[in-house]
Formats: structure tokens, C-alpha cells, sequence
């Protein structure tokens, strides 16, 4: 069959083979299949292309879409443009990762099971926690697990999340929730931050985890401190803090303020933006939670000759053995990315990711004191990491608009998750953009919004 | 394979290596505990390795020796669709145009985007003969949740609040009992009959009022292409439940049989086995459920659709929908990769794919039936499961056999699975390998059997040959060391 360069078998082979089975045609390997299911003629997908069309098609599609790399982009609300090392993508092409399934059999797959295993340590390095997972779908689905989590060990069935939390990770966790029977109680925010009083007034002894985000979906660094203490002060509660790993560069890691999980997504160290996926959730725990993680965990043992080696370990939590009783349904995660993750997080090293955020931080700072200047109405008070908010006091949406013809991707309208946020924009600001860039682009944006 | 010991990132650490650069900051600077309070401010620096680029280079170059995938070598691992990867597609998904999009950009600055998730789910609804898609799940496991809750969704709209319980046969892979749990159902199981198929009396017997759905692949996964499936679909929908297709081994069927055409309500693919999404070590996969109309309403949202006006965007307004699944719009970059597959393959091609699979499959089950033994005897689909008990009984384990394999080079099959088969060897070959693969294989594999007969301790004891030997997982599971820790640092 030349017409497909993926298929090897010729007809010489497919005469030959179907005499050694002993079957007259291909047809009688199908004989089990009732005639009145079988599907007649061809599937009418659409029609196949060369390798050279399908570039041209693809390229196409993609020439339909603005990208980030064409135009500077402020557009953030966790999915961010950063700095991608060239290693990255010259590390995860090679084959003997990418074609390669889950490290079942070690002997042979040292490798992948070595670079989960210094990913996990990456993670708990930046983390502060005492164990971190191999990877999760991502930041949302990895903050309902987390939940499932306190919630079997606690035997608690009331989920307390600040509103201040992604609102699609919200979102994500309350279908969770819904599975198993949870209850999620939302905390509000006030003035940028998740309002102590409320949280205060929920948590009681049926709490099984309090949820934050650090630094929160508007940028702000959350008072951790105040609320661990309010958390850990009835019983055994769980604090879970979801936490943008590269801002965790530069900030206190939660585990140092006593978190209980820590999950996030690992897009902004080594992934693309991929319009929102494949990114790489991570999962980290204390000590004393190893056992209840969901996921793969690799860990480190001898082979025979008393060499060191790494091996995927405690899969007794794990669904292909333990099935209905199993931590969590996971199966395959996002190993690839993890690997992306940390061949950044590698390159990145100890002066780097610090240099990073700290130029986050900068930036997002010079940013928000020029629109001040210029007049225009900054809401975010008080410590905040890349983002921070603006009130436009007309729809973001329109002025996204205005701001495109001019070359800009704007903030995120925040309106779009709740109409008391209307005419707020959430203004994200990597070290990607250059002075000159946000200069312009304040410059641009005063103009339409004073216009 | 290389085989030096290759030592971990951090112990090649050397303090003021660096792999990075970036532009210095132009903007003014103030120092950081001014920006960000005093309290929040890291007091020590985490331990990130440092080194250089280079050395960043040859580190993970020295473990992908150390590592095996399908460019590698035949990769026959059952259950796990590891066929060829093509290389087209990785181009394609790294175009600046598909691979640096936000998703909360402006709908009409992502047409391209959203046009191609469109289309690739109007070509998994011809495939799979169902009404609706959503490509929101991540991976498999968590499209079997996501078509779960959907079910859930169903029955509680109808007042339903008595069906808690998922019948799972027992050759069922582990995520469906797991994804059963976490959509808050039991799982209840049913029996396998002496031809590898579900047992239609034990189905009787368990299908009740109670039952919300039936989950079934089909082939299952003996390989075995479950006959009475118009039957199995009768008694459980006579019973009120739905029945629920995992699509793990949709690469036996593509073009013969759909499950939209069988019976099935729910489907989910696997995108990273079927469609060739590669499976990058364990991941990132996608996992699309497709339902019947009857149940488009639950579908998770948004939805991807196209309007009236010929532009694409998102359908939100789903009152009954389950809700979100995951943040954005799934795995959009192995939907992209699937999609550039379907386009390569052509309906034609597709069709052909799962008849050289099956033959692929047929042809090494032949050659392999008379030294192992073959507990099932029809015609396999596109996977087949032997028996090592003959060997065992001679001492040689199916575990040792899967090892010697890697002395020759080769990736094992899925071993031990599924559980009602004693010593059990699944074997999925598919249709990206060439015959002269497969009796290579066949060869070495009957070789094997003959070692085990005339001297069992060179299967025994293997490898031979890998960078380690067998590994210590007691070791590992008894005192878990899941991460690197500096030996000098006194803690």
C-alpha cells in the first residue's frame, strides 16, 4: 500500500501473513463483527493530504490566529508569555522521550524515570514541601484533587475556596465536587484578597481544606500567614495553596508557611501558552500525605549489583491496582511537559528563576505606577507578583479591541466572570515585554480609555 | 544504551554556572522588599541545579540513552497503542500560530484555532458515529469521568437518584472501577465467559434499577471483539442504564464498526494512542467523549461551534451542562497532532489502519500459538493475550520472559493484565510495524520458550544487557526516597 507512508504491509505480505493465520481473506478476521453494525464503505472524514499540503494547511490555520510571538500580548489570568530557553524544545523532541509511554519497565527507561524523579525535587525545592507527584493534567484539575484529598483524609466533606482562586480552577473543582458528594463554599475577596473575616466565619469542624491562591488570580500576594493560622487553629483541616511556581521563585514557598498541599500548573517555566493546553499541573505534600497522593510518584532504589536506579514506587494508591479503591482515576499525566518543566527550571537554575520573577515583579510594578501616572485608575493595593487590576470604567472588551488595531493583546476583562467586575482589567506583565512596549502601550491605552 | 551511571542534575551543580540569558531590566529598578512585603519574600534561595548549557545538553542526552520509545524499537505494549509518532506532526503543532495562542484571547484572533478543534470534532463524530464531542477531558481516564458525570447528569435530570452503581467487566482496565469512584459511583462487577466475552447471564443478573451505566470496550481487552454487543446494549438499556464505550482500543475498529452504530451512548478516545498523539513518557494525552443526542445537554462547556455566520466560537449557555472538566479547552496541542493524523490518513486510510493492525495482530498470534499458550481461540482485533503457564511451570515467570526481552532489544508487552488471565502476556503490535518486525519478534519471543525449557536461568536473571538489572521496588515502596537531598546540607 504506497498510498500511506505510516503502513508497511504490501500485498505481497498480506497474501503471505493471512496463509500462515490460515484465513482466506482479512474479511474473516472480521467475522465476529455482526453485518448489521458493520460500518459500509469508507469513514467520510475530510480528505487526506500530502505531507506538503497538510504544511500548507496547517500553516493556514495558524496564519488565522494573532499570536503572542507576532504582537506584544498583556493578556495573562494563568497562562503567561515567557521566556522559553531554546534547550527545551531541543530536550523534549528527542524521540527516546517523546515516543516513549510510562516507565513501566525500568531497566530501559532510566531516563524518563531519572528527570521525573529530579522534577519532583525541582518542585519540592521551589514548593517547600516534602514530596511532589511526577506531574497532573493540570493547575485546575490538580487543585479538585487536591480537595478529594483533604476530604478522604479528614472525612470532611466541606471545601472552603476564596473567590480569589482562578475562577475556571473553581469552576473545574466544583464539577469535581460534585462527584463525591462535596460541598464548596465560596470565601469573598476584599480589596484584592481573600477576606479573612468571611474565611474566619466558614471554616468550622465539618471543613475538610481551605483553598487560596498565591499570589491570587489578581496578581496579589495572599496573607498566608493569617490565613494558616486560621486554617490550622480547629482540628486537622488542610490548607491547599495553588501557587504559580515561577512567582515561587522569589516568594516565600508556601510549605515554609506551613501549607499542607501545594498544587499549580508549571506552564510559565518551559510551556508554551498552546492556547491552554498540554500544560503540567503539579502535586506536593507534607510527609505525612505521600501515601494519598493521586498520581505517579518515581523513587529511587539499587538494582541487583547494588547501582542506583529510579522506579515508579507506593502504586498501591494507584488505579491499575488498586481500581475502585485507588487515590485517584489518574492514568496518564503530562510527563513531557514535566520534563519541559525542568529542563527550564535547570536552566533557569537558582540565579535564574529569582532573576526572572524579580524582573516580573519590576516590570509589573513600572507598569501599574506609569498608569497611575498617566491617570489611570490602578485598583491592586498592597504586594502583588505580574498582574494587577484596572478599572477602565468602560468594556474592556471594546477597548481590547481598540488596543488590537494598534498592535496590543490587552488584559483579561474580568467582567467576563462576574458583572460586578465589569469594565476590570487584569493586567498581566512578563519580563518578555520591553520598556518600550508597556511605554507604548500605557501611552495607547490612556488614549482609550480618557478618549 | 549507554552505561555509565549518569549522575543526577544536582550533583553536576556548580555555584555560578548558569544556562540561561535574558535581557538586563530596562526598566527602573527599586528593590524588591519595597514592591513585595517583607514577610513574602523568600529568606533561602531553592536548591535549582547550576550548570551550563552544555552540560544542561549532555545531561539529558546521556538519560534519553538511558531511555526507550518507539523510534527506538518495537514497542509491543498491550492496551497502549505505541504505533510510529509522525514527525510531520510535531511541525505542524509547533507553529508559532498554534503554539503561541493565549486562550483568553478575542475570539476573532483565534479563528485558525478554533476552526481546526471544529473540524477534528466533526471528524471523531464520523469515526465514532456519535452526535456530539466535547474535547475538553485531558487524557483517558479523565474522559472516563467526564463521560461518567455526564450519565450522572442524565439520570438526576430525570429524577433518577437511584442509580449509583457502574458495571465493569472484570478484564476492565483499573481507571474505570477508579473513574466509577470519582464520579461517586460503586463499581459492580461482571464476569468474563470462558470465550473472553462478558457473560450474558451474569449481566442479567447485575443489570438492575440501580444501574447507571455500563462501561465496555470493544475489542476488550483480551483483544476480543465482544460479539453479542447489540445484546449487552438491550439488557443494559432495558435496565435503564447508558453504556459507556472506552475507547482504548478504538484502533482495532476504525471503519469496520462504530460504537455509535453498536449501542454505545458515551465514547471517549484516546487521542495519544489512536490518533498518535505521542505518549511523551506517560503523557500529555487528550481524551474527547462523544455522546448520543439524548445527552448532548450534559456535555461539559463550553462547546466548540460554528456559527451562523460561518465564524467559529464558544457555545457557554448549557444550563444542564456537567460544567468545566478542565481549565480552557483541553489538550489543544495533541487535538492539534490528532487532527494533522486524520488529515494524513483520510478516510481510507483510517479504515486501512485498523485492518493491518488486525492483521498485524492475527499474523503474531499465529506464529507465537504453538510455544505459549493461547487461552482464547478465536480471531484476535488488533491485540491478543497469552498465557505464560507453561513456562511457569518450569520456573520461568511471564515477568522473566518480558525482562530477557529487553536483552533482544525490544520494549515488553503489558504483562499481568488483564487480571483473569494467568501469567498473562498482551501483546498489541500495530499497524506502523512491518512484518519482517514481527517475526523477528515472533523469533526471539519462541526463542525465549526455548531458554526457558533448556537453561531457565538466563530468562531468570535477566537482563543482561540494560544499563541496570532488575530494580529493588520493595526497597523503593518500604522507605520511599521521592526526592534528591544535598548530603551536605545539615538540616
Amino acid at each position: 500500500m504506497a498510498d500511506f507512508r505510516y503502513l508497511p504491509i504490501t500485498e505481497d505480505d498480506r497474501k503471505a501473513m493471512l496463509k500462515t493465520i490460515g484465513a482466506d481473506s482479512e474479511e474473516v478476521l472480521f467475522s465476529d463483527v455482526p453485518e448489521n453494525i458493520r460500518f459500509k464503505g469508507e469513514l467520510k472524514t475530510e480528505k487526506a493530504l500530502s505531507e506538503l499540503e497538510l504544511i500548507r494547511f496547517f500553516s493556514e490555520l495558524a496564519k488565522k490566529n494573532v499570536s503572542t510571538s507576532d504582537i506584544p500580548s498583556f493578556l495573562g489570568a494563568g497562562v503567561y508569555d515567557h521566556y522559553i530557553p531554546s534547550v527545551v524544545d531541543s530536550v523534549i523532541s528527542r524521540g527516546e522521550f517523546y515516543t516513549a509511554y510510562t516507565p513501566y519497565q525500568p531497566e530501559v527507561s532510566q531516563g524518563e524515570l531519572q528527570a521525573i524523579f529530579e522534577f519532583q525535587t525541582l518542585i519540592c525545592e521551589l514548593t517547600g514541601m516534602d514530596a511532589a507527584n511526577s506531574s497532573m493534567y493540570d493547575g485546575s484539575t490538580t487543585l479538585a484533587e487536591a480537595a478529594l484529598l483533604s476530604s478522604g483524609a479528614t472525612h470532611n466533606t466541606k471545601v472552603i475556596v476564596s473567590e480569589a482562586v482562578h475562577p475556571e480552577y473553581r469552576q473545574v473543582l466544583n464539577t469535581y465536587a460534585r462527584g463525591r458528594h462535596l460541598e464548596v463554599v465560596t470565601v469573598p475577596v476584599k480589596q484584592g484578597t481573600t477576606d479573612l473575616e468571611s474565611l474566619s466565619q466558614a471554616i468550622d469542624g465539618k471543613t475538610a481544606c481551605v483553598i487560596v491562591q498565591y499570589p491570587n488570580f489578581f496578581g496579589q500576594i495572599e496573607p498566608l500567614k493569617e490565613i494558616e493560622s486560621l486554617t490550622h487553629s480547629v482540628g486537622k483541616i488542610h490548607l491547599i495553596v495553588s501557587s504559580n511556581p515561577l512567582a515561587l521563585g522569589l516568594l516565600t514557598p508556601p510549605g515554609a508557611l506551613q501549607a499542607d498541599i501545594v498544587v499549580g500548573d508549571c506552564q510559565p517555566l518551559g510551556l508554551s501558552e498552546s492556547f491552554g493546553g498540554p500544560h503540567c499541573g503539579f502535586f506536593a505534600v507534607t510527609e505525612k500525605l505521600i501515601r494519598k497522593v493521586p498520581g505517579r510518584l518515581v523513587g529511587e532504589t539499587v538494582d541487583e549489583e547494588g547501582r542506583r536506579g529510579y522506579v515508579l514506587t507506593l502504586q498501591a494508591r494507584e488505579q491499575h491496582i488498586r481500581r475502585d479503591k485507588a487515590t485517584s482515576n489518574i492514568c496518564s499525566n503530562q510527563a513531557l511537559n514535566a520534563l519541559a518543566s525542568s529542563v527550564a527550571m535547570a536552566a533557569f537554575g537558582k540565579k535564574g528563576i529569582r532573576e526572572i520573577a524579580e524582573q516580573n515583579v519590576q516590570k509589573a510594578h513600572y507598569a501599574s505606577d506609569l498608569f497611575k501616572s498617566l491617570g489611570i485608575r490602578v485598583e491592586t493595593a498592597g504586594s502583588f507578583f505580574n498582574e494587577f487590576v484596572i478599572d477602565c470604567g468602560k468594556s474592556v472588551r471594546e477597548i481590547n479591541n481598540k488596543l488590537l488595531e494598534k498592535g496590543f493583546i490587552g488584559g483579561y476583562d474580568l467582567g467576563r466572570q462576574s458583572d460586578n467586575l465589569n469594565n476590570k482589567m487584569l493586567v498581566a506583565v512578563t519580563e518578555m515585554r520591553t520598556k518600550t512596549e508597556i511605554d507604548e502601550f500605557a501611552k495607547v491605552l490612556e488614549g482609550i480609555i480618557h478618549g | 544504551m549507554a552505561n555509565e551511571n549518569q549522575p543526577l542534575i544536582f550533583e553536576q551543580s556548580k555555584k555560578d554556572r548558569i544556562a540561561y540569558s535574558l535581557p538586563e531590566l530596562d526598566v527602573p529598578a527599586k528593590p524588591v522588599y519595597e514592591l513585595i512585603e517583607k514577610d513574602y519574600l523568600r529568606k533561602t534561595e531553592p536548591e535549582l541545579p547550576e550548570v551550563s548549557e552544555l552540560q544542561l545538553i549532555r545531561h539529558y542526552t546521556a538519560l534519553s540513552k538511558r531511555n526507550f520509545g518507539v523510534d527506538n524499537g518495537f514497542y509491543p505494549l498491550g492496551s497502549c497503542t505505541m504505533k510510529y509518532n509522525p514527525k510531520v506532526n510535531e511541525v505542524v503543532a509547533r507553529l508559532d500560530g498554534l503554539a503561541k495562542i493565549h486562550p483568553y484571547q478575542d475570539e476573532k484572533t483565534v479563528q485558525g484555532a478554533l476552526e481546526l478543534l471544529f473540524r477534528l470534532q466533526e471528524n471523531l463524530k464520523e469515526i465514532t458515529g456519535m452526535d456530539e464531542m466535547t474535547l475538553q477531558p485531558a487524557a483517558g481516564a479523565h474522559g472516563e469521568w467526564t463521560g461518567l458525570m455526564i450519565i450522572r447528569a442524565f439520570h438526576e435530570a430525570n429524577h433518577d437518584s437511584k442509580r449509583t452503581k457502574v458495571i465493569i467487566p472484570d478484564t476492565a482496565h483499573g481507571t474505570n472501577p477508579a473513574s466509577a469512584s470519582v464520579a461517586g459511583f460503586e463499581a459492580v462487577t461482571v464476569k468474563s465467559d470462558e470465550n473472553g466475552l462478558v457473560d450474558l447471564e451474569d449481566l442479567k443478573r447485575v443489570a438492575d434499577e440501580n444501574t447507571a451505566a455500563l462501561m465496555l470496550t470493544n475489542p476488550n481487552t483480551l483483544g476480543l471483539f465482544e460479539t453479542h454487543i447489540q445484546e449487552i446494549a438491550e439488557i443494559v438499556h432495558a435496565a435503564g442504564g447508558k453504556v459507556y464505550y472506552d475507547g482504548a482500543n478504538m484502533n482495532a475498529i476504525m471503519g469496520v464498526t462504530r460504537p455509535g452504530d453498536m449501542g454505545y451512548d458515551v465514547v471517549h478516545l484516546n487521542l495519544h494512542k489512536t490518533f498518535t498523539g505521542p505518549h511523551g513518557g506517560g503523557g500529555p494525552g487528550s481524551g474527547p467523549v462523544g455522546v448520543k443526542k439524548e445527552l448532548t445537554p450534559f456535555l461539559p462547556k463550553p462547546l466548540i461551534i460554528k456559527k451562523e455566520d460561518g465564524s467559529y466560537g464558544f457555545d457557554n449557555d448549557r444550563p444542564l451542562s456537567i460544567g468545566r472538566v478542565k481549565a480552557f479547552y483541553g489538550n489543544f496541542g495533541i487535538n492539534v497532532r490528532a487532527y494533522a493524523y486524520i488529515r494524513t490518513m483520510g478516510g481510507k486510510g483510517l479504515g486501512q489502519v485498523s485492518k493491518d493492525a488486525v492483521l498485524n495482530a492475527n499474523y503474531l498470534l499465529k506464529r507465537l500459538s504453538g510455544n505459549f499458550e493461547v487461552p482464547f481461540k478465536q480471531f484476535c482485533k488488533h491485540e491478543f493475550v497469552l498465557s505464560g503457564s507453561r513456562q511457569k511451570k518450569l520456573g520461568v515467570r511471564t515477568l522473566d520472559m518480558a525482562k530477557r526481552l529487553l536483552d533482544f532489544g525490544y520494549y515488553p508487552p503489558t504483562i499481568y493484565f488483564p487480571l483473569i488471565v494467568d501469567e498473562a502476556m498482551m501483546i498489541e503490535p500495530t499497524e506502523t510495524e512491518s512484518k519482517e518486525t514481527l517475526d523477528a519478534f515472533a523469533d526471539h519471543l519462541i526463542e525465549i520458550s526455548h531458554e526457558a525449557e533448556s537453561r531457565p536461568q538466563i530468562v531468570q536473571e535477566a537482563p543482561h544487557s540494560t544499563v541496570l538489572r532488575r530494580l529493588d521496588e520493595t526497597q523503593a515502596a518500604r522507605h520511599p526516597v521521592l526526592r534528591y537531598k544535598n548530603p551536605l546540607d545539615t538540616e
